[in-house]
Formats: structure tokens, sequence, C-alpha cells
């Protein structure tokens, strides 16, 4: 196995047509501290991309910010903080899960694994936000899609592909995402000791009013009591007004006490920092929020630990490395099998055998196959990501 | 108007699916029984779509009432190598829904049921014909609304929407269909069906929705839809804004979002498109202006009442002569009634107009008004500009007179310049409207040959047979059997055995 540095477009290509070539695969890493996410690849050579960094364009006027995908994610929010923006889906700091520094991890890594962060439901996933690309397919070829503005429609929206699909399509060597400005005024409310049924009730009121809401977490008693937890953020009236009238709303699940900087706690929910310092298996379960309560119901009562992000929509679980694997996947089918979840952090071992990523019906897995087949037909780019 | 056949090529038809054309119906008829229309006076109604100036009879007007009443029609002809142009309301700007001699039309509009409102997990399941506003009407009184609204809203269908991805005014602030969409029943050529997406907020697997989402219907037909909804905002109220330059008014648009304001619409006007829509209409336009702006904001009543004293504040200082705000819902109303009354008032100072779609930098925004017009006047013409300023999206209007010989011709030349001018800024051929076959032979001006090899070898996956709605976005398709590289060498095509439409 050899290590390949490409820091240009070029470059790339050069190495993916010499793989195919040569009939050779590739594990393409930037800093590689998402490695932990997905099958383990089982590859020829690894391809490091993590050298084409750069910010290349950024308006803020514009909305709009074109980067090599190499640039730490830490940068572009340092920077667009200089303007009073930010990247609204809230890029979730996951490299803690797998032994990796906190804040760490690139534009590139969070675009490929396409995760938002708990202002996911608010202001959508990367995909939303991802507005176009270049890249090298598997045949080598460099290629682009979507474009440098932020309405367009004009031919197949590829960025929302290339979003979450773990360089198994191409590669990206630059990318052009929205930028949007940053809440002026943000505050939480906290409310103590709601059980998972009240709190999704709670979470469901607030997400039906108007008022300014970007979080909606909840977290259950373990050592200390249950918190359920609403972010407001906006212009300080709106975050004020919002305030007073959930305050009302919601007085019949007890006082709510209001945090002024809960910063710290929206990042270890968006990174979910508290199952970080630990051994065991995490699973990450997008549902409908309707679903949260029975699926964590049907988990049972003992040693697995949950909590509730997007107003029940995003369940976490924690499970002890030496339970039942099925568990999960089986109370989620109990619950009505609308969610899908995948096995966040395991050892190399158990993901090889467990499949990660929730199995597809085989209709639509045989058409993602085709779609995989029409970017990479000989399977060139970190194959066994996704699929064995 | 007149059909022009002569504007934009179509695939050559099939003689072998036009001479089989008695038995082709008949086949379908014994999968719909009368759910087909083969009589010329009734297919007449479904030879165009929005974009008036393409007409064309199809060989019959399938309109299936179930999914497994698609799948088979679909497995019918794929089985006969019989093209489909999926069809919803016909509003489509862009020729999406333009039928083809040796196809038929599949049209959704049976489909037209609201299943199941779930505000739970705010979200409604409908069939593609329910149209966008109705779906907006169903969770009225519960407080909610979907947020996308193209001006055809009235009309247009959800599964139109989808297959466009279909935006509106209020796009800056709340999205396009895309960033509204959890969920669709597909169905493919082969008849096969898959659901993508769901209630929740992310599918498994790649995100194939965000794909069918605007394919304008090259993947699939989309046989159920599953949308966001979103709480009503409690109040809404609009600045009118004018400004004696449109570099004047491009400024106060920058200042506002620079200043951390996204409103829920930014409109602007030129000078000719004020003057039709104020004398249509009556709206109280200031006539003095270059440039009129709407600014819409929503939300709690303190926020937007915060809101539209800050934004008065910039437009004065960005120079604008007239500023005045909605004091109620009804002024709010007057000030739009003008903009959106703006396409039939300009269709009143001139026989015939062509809508163009394309999206620019904002900054470039005076510049590529300065090119438009010496565009327009280089061919005898005039424009008439309006635009969704904040996301860029330009609408110029051109006015010309297709009895005029040479006219249309003209227009559509103009069109074409216009958007090889918004590319060239840095810009897209277009932001809400659709490729369509009107942009398909731009294409080539926006992507590489190489990136449009790309995309068509992604219609290989869904439709290896390019049945589904060819001839429309790219100006050539792939052979699906070809797997190689694409070789592109010295500008030479692809396949030059292979018909180019």
């Amino acid at each position: 196995m050899v290590t390949i540095r490409a820091t240009t477009a070029a470059a790339v290509a050069d190495a993916v047509r010499d793989a195919c070539d040569r009939g050779r695969t590739l594990e393409v890493v930037g800093t590689g501290t998402r490695r932990g996410y997905g099958r383990p690849v089982a590859a020829d050579d690894v391809l490091n991309v993590g050298g084409m960094a750069g910010v290349v364009d950024y308006d803020p006027a514009e909305l709009v910010l074109t980067a090599r995908p190499g640039t730490p994610i830490a940068d572009i929010a340092m920077l667009a903080a200089a303007h009073g923006q930010h990247i609204a889906f809230e890029p979730p700091d996951l490299a803690p899960l797998w032994g990796g520094a906190a804040g760490s991890g690139t534009l590139g890594g969070t675009l490929a694994l396409g995760l938002g962060g708990p202002r996911r439901p608010f202001a959508g996933a990367p995909r939303d936000h991802f507005l176009g690309f270049a890249a090298v397919n598997g045949l080598g070829e460099q290629f682009s899609a979507g474009g440098k503005v932020i309405k367009n429609v004009t031919g197949y929206d590829l960025p929302k592909l290339m979003a979450g699909s773990l360089g198994t399509l191409a590669i990206l060597t630059e990318v052009t995402i929205k930028m949007l400005p940053a809440p002026r005024a943000t505050a939480t409310l906290a409310w103590a000791g709601l059980d998972a049924a009240a709190a999704f009730v709670l979470m469901t009121q607030a997400l039906g009013t108007s008022a300014a809401i970007t979080g909606a977490a909840h977290i259950p008693a373990r050592a200390g009591p249950a918190t359920t937890r609403l972010r407001l953020a906006g212009i300080p009236v709106a975050v004020k007004a919002g305030i007073a009238a959930l305050g009302s709303l919601l007085s019949v699940f007890g006082p709510a006490a209001r945090i002024d900087d809960a910063d710290a706690f929206w990042r270890d929910i968006g990174g979910v920092h508290a199952f970080a310092d630990d051994a065991d298996l995490v699973w990450r379960v997008s549902l409908p929020p309707s679903q949260a309560v029975a699926f964590v119901t049907a988990l049972g009562p003992d040693d697995a630990r949950w909590l509730f992000d997007w107003g029940g929509g995003l369940v976490w679980v924690m499970q002890r490395a030496d339970d039942d694997i099925g568990r999960v996947r089986r109370a989620l089918t109990a619950t009505g099998g609308d969610g899908h979840a995948t096995l966040v952090r395991a050892r190399d071992a158990v993901r090889r055998a467990v499949p990660p990523f929730q199995p597809l019906a085989p209709t639509l897995a045989a058409l993602t196959a085709r779609v995989r087949a029409r970017f990479d037909p000989s399977g060139t780019l970190n194959p066994g990501r996704i699929e064995p | 108007m007149l059909a022009h056949p002569c504007l934009v090529k179509m695939p050559c038809p099939n003689p072998v699916t036009l001479t089989d054309c008695a038995a082709i119906v008949r086949g379908l008829r014994g999968i719909v029984g009368d759910d087909v229309i083969d009589d010329p006076a009734e297919l007449a109604a479904y030879a165009s779509d929005g974009l008036t100036a393409y007409s064309q009879l199809p060989l019959a007007v399938v309109l299936p009432r179930t999914t497994a009443d698609v799948a088979a029609v679909l497995r019918f002809c794929h089985d006969g190598q019989i093209k489909v142009v999926p069809r919803g309301s016909g509003t489509s700007l862009s020729g999406g829904a333009l039928p083809l001699a040796d196809g038929i039309v599949l049209g959704l509009g049976r489909f037209n049921r609201i299943l199941e409102v779930d505000l739970d997990n705010r979200c409604a399941v409908v069939q593609p014909g329910v149209t966008n506003l109705a779906i907006s009407a169903a969770v009225a009184a519960d407080g909610f609304y979907y947020a996308p609204d193209p001006s055809s809203q009235i009309a247009c269908s959800i599964g139109g929407n989808v297959a466009e991805n279909a935006g509106g005014v209020h796009c800056l602030k709340y999205g396009m269909t895309t960033n509204n969409l959890l969920g669709v029943e597909l169905v493919l050529m082969t008849g096969d069906v898959v659901r993508l997406g769901g209630r929740g907020l992310d599918g498994p697997g790649y995100d194939l929705l965000g794909i069918v989402c605007g394919s304008e219907g090259l993947l699939g037909i989309v046989t159920e839809v599953t949308v966001r909804l979103l709480p009503r905002p409690e109040s809404q109220r609009a600045l009118l804004l004018g400004f004696p330059t449109m570099t004047a008014a491009a400024g106060c648009v920058a200042a506002i979002i620079g200043d951390g304001i996204i409103p829920a619409a930014i409109e602007i006007m030129d000078r000719p498109a004020i003057a039709a829509a104020e004398a249509f209409v009556h709206a109280g336009y200031p006539l003095d202006v270059d440039a009129l702006m709407i600014v819409e904001v929503d939300g709690p009543p303190a926020e937007v009442d915060y809101l539209i004293a800050e934004i008065d504040a910039l437009a004065l200082a960005a120079g604008a002569s007239t500023v005045r705000a909605s004091a109620s819902d009804v002024e709010r109303t007057l000030f739009w009634a003008g903009r959106k009354a703006a396409f039939p008032a300009v269709g009143r100072i001139a026989s015939d107009y062509y809508c163009v779609d394309g999206t620019i930098p904002r900054r470039t925004l005076p510049a590529v008004l300065t090119a438009i017009t010496a565009i327009a006047a280089a061919k005898g013409l005039t424009v008439a500009n309006v635009f969704h300023a904040g996301d860029g999206n330009l609408h110029p209007l051109i006015l010309y007179d297709g009895d005029q010989p040479g006219q249309l011709e003209a227009a559509e030349a103009v069109g074409a310049a216009i958007l090889e001018e918004c590319v060239r800024v840095g810009g897209v051929l277009t932001g809400e409207h659709g490729v369509g076959v009107e942009k398909r032979d731009l294409m080539i001006r926006q992507f590489t040959a190489t990136d449009l090899a790309q995309q068509t070898r992604l219609k290989c996956a869904f439709d290896d047979r390019n049945l589904l709605n060819p001839g429309k976005v790219f100006p050539e398709l792939c052979r699906c059997a070809e797997m190689g590289r694409v070789h592109v060498h010295r500008g030479a095509t692809r396949f030059p055995e292979l018909p180019r439409f």
C-alpha cells in the first residue's frame, strides 16, 4: 500500500486514472478525522487530498464561499464570524467520537458525511447549503456541477448527490457553499425533569409556533435530572418575543430557566460529546419525530443511553459493546419502520460484520448501485465504504 | 401564438412508433381502460405547456389513477421503446412538458388528493397533481403552510414543482422546493417503484431525492410527495422603495444582507416594468425612479416592526428617493399588486413577450442590466426587467411582436445572449424555470462536454433506454451501453453517428 498525495485537481485526476489503468483501488482521505465512519475501506492505496486547502473566494454580501475541500472547517467558521456570518447547518463536531481532536475536520469531510447539527431541522443540512463543486470521478475525469450562486436549477442538482456520498462517487476538488448571517442574539430555555413523552410534546408544541427556534433537544435523567432545551436565535426583539410566547404556551411543563450562553451545550449535542469518551457503540437514528418516544421505549429500559435532537427527529443511542447489536434496528422496525439507523462508531471488525448503514430495499439498492457505477464504474474510489 | 417548429429541434420521431400508433393506444387501453386520449381535437389541449411558442401533438395522452397504473404504463412503454413525457398542470415556462410526436404524455392530473396532514411531524403527504396552493389551504386553519410559492401556485402541481425544483418570491428565506421536500414515491421507466426519503429529515443511502428534485421529468415519475410544513408567520410587512439609479438599488440589497438581515423577499423592477405595472393596476408606484424595490419581512410583530425600521434607514442611506412602509395588510397587498401583475402588465404594452430566467452574482447586477439593454437594442427590441433581487434571479421580459416576421427569432436570440451574459459573469442559465427545451442548446455555454457526459450518464442509471422526456435539458443524451471514458478531442463529438438534436 502506498500513500499518494495530491494537492491539485489535475494531480487527483492523474492519480485516479493511474489507479484505473493499473487496476488498483484508492481510499480517499483528507485529514482522516472521519475515517471511522462507515465500513472500513479495503483499498490498495491511499489518496491523500488533505493538502488541497484554502478559501478561493468569499464575498459575504453574495452569501457564497468557494474553497478547496481540505480547508479546516474551523478556519471557515472564523473567517465567516469576522463578517457576521456562519455555516447555517451547524457542522457537528464529530471527530471526538472517533478519537480525534475537538474542532478538527475539513469542509470536504463535512460535506462527504453530509450530516447537519442541531440547526438542521430549521436551516437545512449540508445538502441544502452545497451549491456547486468541481470533482474528479472514478474515471479520472474532472467535471463540475451546480454553480456559484444561491439560486440555480441548471442541470441535475449533483451537489445534493455528492453530500453524504463518502467519496464513493467522485473526489471533490473545489466546493461552493452558501453562507448566511449569524444570529445577533441567542438564548436557550431549559426545563428540568421531563420524561421522553412530555419532552416530545413540549418540543412539538414549540415547533408548531413561529418562534425563532434553532434547536430542540432532550437528555433523559441519568446522573443528573432530565433536561429539555429550546434554543432561540435571531435579532434581540425576536428572541425576546419568542421567550415570552413560549414561556406562556409551555407553562404546564413547569418554569423554564433562561441560559444566555449555551453554545457549549449545543456543540456537545451536535457532536454527541456525551458519548465521546467511551468505547461503546454509537448509533444515529433518523426518524419521524412522532416515533421517537415509541422507539426509545422499544429499546427497553436497561442500560442503553440515548438523547433526542431535532425535536425528536434524531435519536442518538449508545449501547454497550457486548450488548445485542441487533437491538437498535429491531426497535426501529417495531416502531413503524420509517426511520433508519446508522452505526456511527464501532470497532472495525464490528463495522465489517454489521452494515453501518441501514440496508436499503432491493429496488433502491439496485438503483443506488447503478448510480455509483455511472460515476465510478470500476469501483476505484473508497471501495466498501458504504456497501461490501 | 402559433407553433414555431423550426426553433428547437426535437429528437427524430421513430417511424416504427408512429406506424404502430393504433396498436400502442390499444395496449394502453388494455392497462388503464378509457383513461387514454388519442382524438386529435382532445390531444390539442396537451400540445403546449407554459412555453407556448412550442407545440406538438403527442401520440396519445394517458391519465392514470394509481401508482400501479403508472408502473404498468411505464413498463409497457419500456418494453415497446415508447417515449414518455410526464406532465403535471402544464405550467412549465421552459417547455418541460412539451410532447413528442412519437411519445405519449403521461398526465398526473388525476392524482389530486391530499393523503395525510401530519402535524406532529410537520409534514403533508399528497398526490403529485395537488396544486401548490391547495397544500397551504389544507393546513391554514392549523396555522401552517407550505413555503415555496411559485407565481403560478394557484394552478401548478406539486409534482411539477418537484420536477422543476420550483422557487418563488420567498425562496431567499425559505428555500426552493428541494429544501422543503421530505420524500417521494418514484416510478422508474422499468415500472419499478422506489421510495426516496420519508417523514424524517435525512433518508438512508445516497441523496437520490436531491437529484430527482429538479430533474425535469428525466429520471422517473413521482406518484406521491411528502412536503415539510412550516408554522405560518404571525405577521408580514413590506417596504416600497424607489431609487434614482439601479446601482443605488443594488447597493441597498447588498447593505440589507450585509447587515445580517435575510428578508422574506426582495424584488426589484426597472423603469419600463414600473411604468407598465402602474398603468395596469395603479398601485401608486413612483414613476420618477429607475428602480423600484419591494422588501417583505415576516415573523412576530415586534421583529417585523424592528426590521422595517432598520431597512428603512438602510434604504435612505443607500439613496432611496421613495420609502413607504405598509401600515396594513391591504397596503402590503397593494405594494405587491403591481409586481405580481408585471407579466400581464407587460403583455398590455407589447403584443408578445418572452420571459428569461437567469441568475447572476448580485454584485454584477448594474452591469448586467446595462448589457441586457444593449443586447436587446442591437436587435431593435426593448426589455422590461423584474427580478428576485435577493438571490440575483433575473426575469428580463423581452417585448416583441410575433406577427412581425423574424421578431420571435430575434427575441429568442436576445434571450440566449442574455443567458450567455449571465454565465459569463459567473451566473447560471436558469434560477427557477428549468432548462427544458428552451435553454437546452445553451447548456454547452455553462458546462463542458465532460460535465454534461457525467450528467447524462446519471440518467442512464434511472432510464437506460433514454425514453423519459428525451430532448429536454441535454443537447445530446449518452448512449447508455457505453461505459468507458469520454473522449473529446479538439471539439470532436462523442458519437458522431448519433443524431444531435
